[in-house]
């Protein structure tokens, strides 16, 4: 099981989301974060234009089965990239344990629908 | 204590006027003046609109602009001055500023003869009229009318001092400084007895009482006071709320229609045509600003529209009684020019922490407003005013006189009271205060709450 991790723009979030649906990834959880880098976001206070060194972004996160690893990347590779610097990173960890609290499920299993 | 006997009101032979000069003393059959209905009806809704412009107007104006930590504290401020500063007015500010003394100190200051109000008749006439002389209003509506005005020229400044002052020092402050710099000032220029008054100098809303005064207090607090501790070196922080900037300063100008129209003391031509002006130097003011956000910074923003609007009344509130449209399509231009540069360029390179404009704004816009009525009050509007352009220089010196009388007063007056509550209460908040944010340190509350 891995964790993947992607910070991406506000603007490719929903696109990003869909291509994750088309996967088959649909359990995830993001939040909208403040961070900074490259990318600069500048802004105009009474005729002055400053920079407060701080940018928007959402934060993705969920666990997959390690079958799924390669095409939860290439699925928000794809939709999240725009060639402009700010474009985000994707995160790759190792996942020791997942288990899921209303059936008690371990591992793998606990990762999918059983239908 | 003995009061001397007041002859206002009913005698219509030394009526004491509001920046008119004494009409013709006695001539024959001068009707005894009367409540009018009209009139009064008028300037209780206009009294209501100015205290609308403090709460909520300035508060919401001021309160979007700063860090969510503070909010609390600007709204709260705004909020205790309508309170104390009523108080106050009632027990005897109204009679210090628009009262009569006697001895050498009648020029400067009012005595105490209308302290608690006392004398003044629920039937009494104001002795204090612009455009009619007969068909007046309440004396209590007028007390009520300015008490709103006393109530929002401190509030004023707290935009100068906001996100770094502690609440006891500001309200301490606040309170001393009605008492000693607004009510003296307003005496000068709107009592019959003030030394500004009989020099001839017009302000017909308070573009010096109000505006330069504490636009003047304010620089003087920013620079006392010292900067705040932002982060990274910025000396901006983005504002918490734009959209209460925006509701803010919409108030602003819906409450300015009172402040401005409501300062003829009637509802007649001189009211219409100071709204008129009110609202044309607004329009011109905020679209001037925006079209310099938009060709400097590429970007027209809200905060500068709403900030151009707000500049244009403060600049068009000294004239409002004295220009026609024309006059106030260029004031409200041009004030914008010279609030921008001031607030973009000329701020940051002197680097003093006006935080939020009230200099920039109210002060520079002031100052503008009461040079501009020197030089465009048209006799086409009262006919016993004119300005340099409409031949009479002289008006123009006078309102300099009155400018730089004020601001030498209020800067003095706010230096040593300043001291004063630094010395013995404090008055600038801590650096943990600061940083902790001041809603949490001051009021143990916190603006949004947003877990549930």
């Amino acid at each position: 099981m891995k964790k993947i991790e992607a910070i991406v723009r506000k603007s490719k979030f929903e696109i990003v989301r869909k291509a994750l649906h088309e996967a088959d990834i649909d359990f995830l959880s993001w939040w909208e974060v403040k961070g900074q880098g490259t990318a600069k976001q500048g802004l105009i206070f009474r005729g002055v234009a400053y920079d407060v060194n701080t940018i928007d972004r959402v934060f993705i996160s969920f666990v997959v089965r390690d079958i799924n690893v390669e095409k939860s990347i290439t699925a928000i590779l794809k939709s999240a990239y725009t060639g402009e610097s700010g474009d985000g990173r994707v995160f790759v960890t190792q996942i020791d344990q997942s288990i899921r609290i209303r059936t008690g499920d371990h591992g793998d299993e606990s990762l999918y629908d059983k239908k | 204590m003995v009061l001397p006997v007041l002859t206002f009101a009913q005698d219509t032979t030394a009526v004491v006027a509001k920046a008119v000069e004494a009409i013709v003393p006695a001539v024959a059959a001068t009707p005894e003046p009367f409540i009018s209905a009209g009139n009064t009806a008028w300037m209780i809704v206009a009294t209501a609109l100015v205290m609308l412009m403090t709460i909520p107007g300035l508060a919401l104006f001021y309160g979007g602009l700063v860090r969510s930590k503070n909010i609390l504290n600007v709204l709260m401020q705004c909020f205790i001055l309508t309170a104390v500063i009523s108080l106050e007015w009632v027990v005897f500010g109204y009679s210090n500023a628009f009262g009569s003394s006697t001895g050498f100190l009648a020029p400067y200051i009012g005595g105490f003869d209308w302290a608690f109000l006392n004398g003044i008749g629920i039937n009494d006439v104001s002795p204090y009229y612009i455009s009619q002389a007969t068909e007046r209003i309440p004396h209590l509506v007028f007390v009520l009318f300015q008490c709103m005005f006393a109530v929002i020229t401190p509030a004023l400044i707290i935009g100068a001092f906001a996100e770094r002052i502690k609440f006891r020092g500001f309200l301490i402050f606040s309170v001393l400084w009605a008492i000693f710099v607004y009510n003296p000032v307003a005496h000068w220029v709107w009592s019959g007895d003030g030394w500004l008054f009989k020099l001839g100098a017009l302000d017909f809303a308070g573009g010096t009482v109000v505006h330069i005064n504490a636009g003047i207090a304010a620089l003087v607090m920013a620079v006392m006071l010292g900067k705040r501790k932002l982060p990274n070196g910025q000396h901006i922080t983005p504002p918490n709320n734009i959209p209460f900037v925006v509701i803010g300063a919409a108030l602003l100008w819906f409450g300015w229609f009172g402040f401005n129209a409501g300062s003829g003391l009637a509802a007649d031509g001189l009211a219409a045509s100071a709204f008129l002006v009110t609202h044309i130097a607004a329009a011109s003011a905020a679209l001037s600003w925006a079209l310099l956000d938009w060709i400097i910074n590429k970007k027209p923003t809200v905060v500068g529209i709403s900030t151009g609007a707000v500049a244009g009344l403060v600049a068009i509130t000294p004239a409002a009684g004295f220009v026609g449209v024309g006059s106030a399509i260029i004031i409200g231009l041009l004030v914008s020019v010279f609030c921008f540069f001031m607030v973009s360029v000329v701020k940051g390179k002197l680097g003093y922490d006006d935080s939020l404009d009230a200099f920039g704004v109210h002060g520079i816009g002031g100052i503008w407003g009461a040079i501009a009525t020197g030089l465009f009050a048209s006799p086409l509007i009262q006919s016993a005013y004119s300005g340099a352009f409409a031949g009479n220089s002289k008006q123009l010196g006078i309102q300099l006189i009155a400018i730089v009388a004020t601001i030498i007063y209020s800067g003095v007056l706010t230096v040593i009271l300043f001291k004063i509550v630094e010395k013995t209460l404090g008055i600038r908040a801590t650096d943990e205060e600061e940083t902790a944010g001041l809603d949490i340190t001051q009021h143990n509350e916190i603006a949004y709450n947003e877990s549930e």
